[in-house]
């Protein structure tokens, strides 16, 4: 599968080392469907490819849109694109967020640092299609103010009626007047019915074992649990076997597990 | 006006405790308010009360030369503020400074402890009121020292 490449349109600067990229195809031209959670394969040329969440608006057809942290040399190569110059796409690929399943229930949302990426297609969803859904909160957290993805929109959300946002960070100033602590300790602020709630959770692993566990001492089971999982994708259709998960690939099996699936796995070492 | 024995038995940090021991340890204690911005102790200081937040926002701040006090904990309703007086040498190693309007139960830390050492079911069951938080807090700050969202 060959990448295409759409002309970057705008850079959005979202912390010192996160930026959004939004690309557009040509006039006449049409993106393939995309559903929250889904990744493509964002290519730089002469420097490789790297998956990275679609983090833009699944209704919004005319444009695409990746949030990507500058860490390694695809990513930094990615980042240097100015506008205009093209992004090598291919995708979309992987499994989504089961937000038809969740279609009646409360949907509890965990991101953590550069995790709110692949969520915020799922909160567009959730805002779009209201009716759908029970109670709805997102809780999220950054190592400080200045790594919070998304603040005006975070801004927003928060002032949404029926939409819990609470946003916690690790260390933070005096003009930082929200919570400073672990994510965890934002469950018991929130009002959901544990028994019908649907939790998407995405971050760094060490923050979903523990989010997990906090979870399930509430009394919630391993099935209402999802979790997006990441490892070392190359190939993005289960051919390369570079992010095998123990019986699962992650690009294609994923990256959305449902936990009872993924639980065993990620309390081994070395998978 | 709810009287001190009756503000413990709501407050989730002492509602598992004993009536007795609840009725006991109230005389230790009283009704305090912080406003915005009001220091509730300082790094270094006599840690001599520790306190039962109510209503309100604390923030724990630790300060370096050269750079503006940075919080690693806000401690909010419901949660116990201090743990310092519990063992010597009875100091704070933080900062603890209420970010809004806040109402707290504050005890008498040489209070308490006497009636500790004078019934150690009484040190017992407040033990066990304090290690929960207490682990938990560790754990958080294991998470980040760790910078998990930075890796």
């Amino acid at each position: 599968m060959l990448p295409r490449f759409l002309p970057v349109q705008r850079r959005i600067r979202e912390t010192a080392d996160v930026l959004s990229l939004i690309a557009e195809p040509p006039e006449g031209e049409k993106l393939p469907v995309f559903l929250p959670g889904q990744f493509n394969m964002l290519y730089a040329f002469g420097v490789g490819e790297v998956p990275i969440s679609i983090s833009g608006d699944p209704g919004e057809r005319g444009r695409l849109v990746h949030t990507i942290r500058d860490v390694g040399a695809v990513s930094h190569a990615l980042l240097q694109l100015k506008r205009n110059e093209p992004l090598g796409i291919r995708g979309p690929f992987g499994k989504p967020w089961p937000l038809d399943q969740a279609r009646g229930a409360d949907i509890l949302l965990i991101a953590g640092g550069i995790g709110l990426a692949p969520l915020r297609p799922v909160i567009y969803h959730l805002l779009a299609q209201r009716h759908s859904y029970g109670r709805i909160a997102l809780l999220y957290g950054a190592r400080s103010p200045a790594d919070l993805l998304y603040h005006r929109e975070l801004e927003r959300w928060r002032r949404v009626p029926d939409f819990q946002v609470r946003v916690t960070v690790d260390h933070a100033g005096r003009d930082w007047l929200g919570d400073v602590g672990v994510v965890t300790r934002l469950l018991p602020k929130i009002n959901l019915d544990p028994a019908d709630t649907v939790v998407m959770l995405c971050g760094p692993e060490i923050m979903i074992r523990f989010s997990t566990q906090a979870l399930l001492d509430m009394g919630m089971n391993t099935q209402q649990l999802y979790v997006s999982m990441e490892r070392n994708m190359q190939c993005a259709t289960g051919s390369c076997g570079h992010c095998q998960f123990g019986p699962h690939f992650i690009c294609k099996d994923g990256p959305v597990f449902r936990y009872d699936r993924v639980e065993a796995l990620l309390k081994r070492d070395e998978i | 006006m709810k009287d001190i024995a009756e503000l413990l038995r709501q407050h989730p940090f002492t509602t598992e405790l004993e009536n007795e021991i609840i009725e006991l340890i109230a005389g230790c204690a009283s009704n305090v308010v912080f406003q915005a911005n009001d220091y509730i102790f300082r790094e270094g200081g006599d840690a001599d009360h520790f306190h039962l937040i109510r209503h309100g926002t604390v923030a724990l701040e630790m300060k370096g030369p050269g750079r503006d006090p940075l919080s690693f904990l806000t401690i909010k309703d419901g949660d116990m503020l201090g743990s310092n007086w519990l063992l010597p040498p009875y100091r704070w190693s933080f900062d603890a400074r209420a970010v809004e309007l806040t109402r707290a139960v504050a005890f008498e830390a040489t209070c308490l402890r006497a009636k500790c050492e004078a019934d150690h079911h009484v040190g017992y069951e407040m033990m066990k009121c304090f290690v929960p938080p207490l682990l938990e807090r560790l754990q958080m700050a294991r998470f980040q020292a760790a910078d998990i969202y930075g890796a």
